[in-house]
């Protein structure tokens, strides 16, 4: 997820002091990985210097925590083009999950196993969320299905990976 | 009612410590030829709820029916509350699938010349319930499974997630203490399937009830605190041998 778009996004509906920025985004976005100050504020450096916002006001006494920005036109232009675009889907735990099994098989190691280690460990991750979900408002709900749906993808090509492991093992070793 | 649907539900069930409620142990059952449990342990605490999952054929179905007393295992014991159902008499047997367990399945559960309301009453008569009590329980737990609006009709005229929640009605209504639950959302959409999901899991928790759910869909399975998988008719998940 692009945070500084993230940022921009949430500056465009009105201005905000870095401090309340990053809050916002942690509260919305950012719980399970809430954003580091330093990151925040590089970010926002950054967004200043490609003049996507600007800085509207500076409290006495201020570092960049009391800085109150706004963004620009050209930064409303930017989480436009951001939001309508596509992401690219990313099957990345695959490759990593594919790349263990196949190095299990070819090195004589119990591959069932991994998949089965893999297997739990989503499963118990299905099992937070679900309980999030049940606890949670709406919008946790939507976070928590998406994250769910994605697990649950790959927990099936887990399965059909255990299924097939016999004949996998005969073309790894081949 | 009998028990109480208290609005402060833990969000898991069964406590670590507790003893098993139910206990599957070594359990072999051969149909013919084919090896449909062979060696499998499973046990269950009160207020757990417990998924089975494994490959079509695994015998999920078939270690289910040993432990809520349907099918005898050809060797192996099932413990409820230290009486072994392997060895109990018919009678007796059937007896405590009526008053200790509850079952909801894929489909075809519901009696369809009763209405849903009559099909929630029937099986707190079948405990002992007097016709009005039996009505007005079963009207509450309609209500709770949100179908309070389909009580006067045949399960031929609701949807299949209403059928489902009327059968999970049913199944809950006479306090059992065990819920034994075969793909219990398996013909329903996914919101459907959710939300039957949840109204069984957080009724279960809230009374205490134990859940035994088989499932191929890792969502629904996310609901239990425990997962146990069967493969060629053994279990796996740290269950004791
Ligand atoms: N009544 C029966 N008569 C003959 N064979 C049976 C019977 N019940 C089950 N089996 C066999 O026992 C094995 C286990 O069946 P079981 O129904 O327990 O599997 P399952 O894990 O529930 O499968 P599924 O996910 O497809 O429902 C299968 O090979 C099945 O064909
Ligand atoms: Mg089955």
């Amino acid at each position: 997820m692009s945070v500084a778009q993230t940022l921009l996004g949430l500056l465009e509906s009105g201005p905000r002091y870095g401090y309340d920025l990053k809050r916002a985004y942690d509260e919305r976005f950012g719980r399970d990985r809430p954003l580091h100050y330093g990151q925040v504020y590089s970010t926002l450096a950054r967004l200043l210097k490609n003049g996507l916002v600007e800085v509207e006001s500076v409290e006495p006494g201020g570092g960049p925590e009391r800085k109150c920005y706004t963004i620009t036109d050209a930064g409303i232009t930017d989480v436009e083009h951001w939001l309508t675009q596509p992401e690219k889907p990313e099957p990345y735990l695959q490759s990593t999950l594919y790349t263990k099994v196949v190095l299990a098989l070819l090195t004589g190691r119990a591959a069932a196993e991994i998949l089965d280690t893999q297997r739990a460990e989503h499963l118990r991750l299905m099992r937070e969320l679900t309980r999030r979900k049940q606890q949670g408002d709406l919008a946790d709900k939507l976070i928590c299905d998406h994250a769910l749906f994605h697990l649950e993808a790959d927990l099936r090509w887990l399965e059909l990976t255990a299924a097939r492991l016999d004949e996998l093992t005969r073309e790894v070793r081949r | 009612m009998s028990h109480t649907i208290s609005s402060e539900a833990p969000m898991t069930g069964g406590r670590a410590d507790a003893p098993p409620l139910l206990y599957g142990v070594d359990l072999h059952k051969a149909f013919g030829p084919s090896r449909a449990l062979d060696g499998a342990s499973l046990h269950i605490r009160a207020g757990e709820v417990v998924a089975l999952m494994g490959p079509s054929g695994s015998g999920k179905s078939t270690l289910m029916h040993c432990l809520a007393g349907i099918v005898r295992p050809d060797s192996g014991r099932v413990l409820y509350r230290n009486d072994d159902l392997t060895t109990m008499s018919d009678a007796r047997r059937s007896a405590l699938r009526r008053t200790e367990f509850g079952f909801v399945f894929q489909f075809g559960q519901l009696v369809p010349e009763l209405s849903c309301l009559e099909n929630v009453a029937l099986s707190l008569r079948l405990g002992g319930a007097r016709q009005r009590a039996a009505e007005a329980k079963a009207a509450e737990w309609l209500e709770v499974l949100e179908v309070a609006d389909v009580a006067a009709k045949r399960p031929g005229e609701v949807s299949g997630g209403q059928g489902q929640r009327v059968a999970v009605a049913r199944a809950l209504a006479a306090g059992p203490s065990v819920i034994f639950a075969d793909e219990p959302t398996g013909a329903l959409d996914s919101l459907n399937g959710e939300r039957v999901m949840d109204l069984l899991t957080m009724s279960a928790r809230r009374t205490g009830t134990a859940v035994l759910l088989v499932t191929h869909d890792a969502r629904v399975a996310a609901y239990s605190d425990r997962e146990i998988v069967v493969r060629d008719g053994r279990t796996r998940g740290g269950e004791p041998a």
